[in-house]
């Protein structure tokens, strides 16, 4: 049951850190990204505040043999920098520059019965279906082009 | 500059920052916001319930917001429905192919030096910059 409310807490906390930041008025948002027109830095501070805290935290968490709550840490090993990841982070920019939202401020957001934030939720849900789509479809793709090298390099043998 | 136009977004994102190395402390996790949204929607295992949790404390805290200091959550900002919905899909296609958005790749992995976060990020926030000079400029933001 614990780590249940530690998650739930670290969620109210990060709705409040959020909220405080500036970062659930979209208007802030756009006017960050504005950086030709009249630039808005204040998520600047908001961003270099949250990057401080948790580096230093982090460093010293990593010192612990396993998590308060858990058995193990799950951090992310990967360092390529793939096709996906750039594309990826471009359609994801381009979605957050045109409506100033991205997902946790849209959920903290949700509550406050926003019909913006809804609309937004619930196409957000529809991209990560289609990405499911897409992802499939990519998988399957690789799979046949493989076995078709498989059966070329078979009959080149023969 | 005001004292408060960064003294506020400083405790704002030192409380971001809290949070999400809070979960990392307590349950190990990645508080990667696209990701663990993502989650809620692959069959439900043992490992689905802090998720679940998760994402309820971030709408409980927006119910807090909405008592203690509503004007956090009383947005000006005029966009169509339609803009809007494009936006939502993109967010949620692009988060997934590129592995995560503003709190994963932004906070969790820009603050463990990660390359690939590092990269994502500068990589959205000039797409985003880029998107913005596009409403705002070439339709007046009237979108």
């Amino acid at each position: 049951m614990r780590p249940l409310f530690s998650a739930f807490g670290v969620g109210v906390v990060m709705a409040l850190g959020l909220g405080l930041a500036g970062m659930t008025l979209p208007e802030k948002i756009v006017g960050f990204l504005d950086v030709t027109g009249k630039w808005d830095p204040s998520l600047a501070f908001v961003l270099l505040s949250a990057v401080v805290v948790y580096g230093v935290i982090f460093r010293l968490t990593m010192r612990r043999p396993k998590p308060v709550f858990d058995e193990t840490f799950s951090v992310p090993m990967r360092r390529d920098i793939t096709g996906s990841l750039v594309v990826g982070s471009l359609i994801f920019g381009a979605g957050w520059g045109i409506t100033g939202l991205c997902p946790a401020p849209a959920l903290v957001s949700l509550t406050a019965g926003n019909v913006s934030a809804l609309v937004f939720v619930a196409a957000m849900f529809g991209g990560m279906f289609a990405f499911r789509i897409f992802d499939n479809y990519r998988a399957r793709a690789a799979e046949r082009a493989a076995t078709r090298r498989l059966i070329e390099v078979t009959s080149e043998q023969v | 500059m005001e004292l408060t136009s960064y003294v506020v977004p400083l405790i704002g994102g030192a409380l971001i920052g809290l949070a999400t190395v809070g979960l990392m402390l307590f349950n190990g996790k990645i508080a990667g916001v696209s990701g663990i949204l993502s989650g809620l929607m692959q069959r439900f295992t043992a490992d689905t319930w802090w998720k679940v949790l998760f994402i309820m404390g971030l709408a409980a805290g927006g119910v807090l917001l909405q008592l203690i200091y509503p004007a956090a959550l009383a947005s000006t900002l005029t966009r169509s429905l339609p803009l809007i919905a494009l936006g939502g899909f993109l967010v949620g296609f692009g988060t997934r192919l590129g592995s995560g958005c503003t709190s994963g790749h932004g906070v969790c992995g820009v603050a463990r030096l990660s390359p690939r976060s590092l990269v994502a990020t500068a990589t959205f926030t000039a797409s985003g910059a880029l998107a913005v000079l596009i409403v705002s400029r070439l339709f007046g933001g009237a979108m």
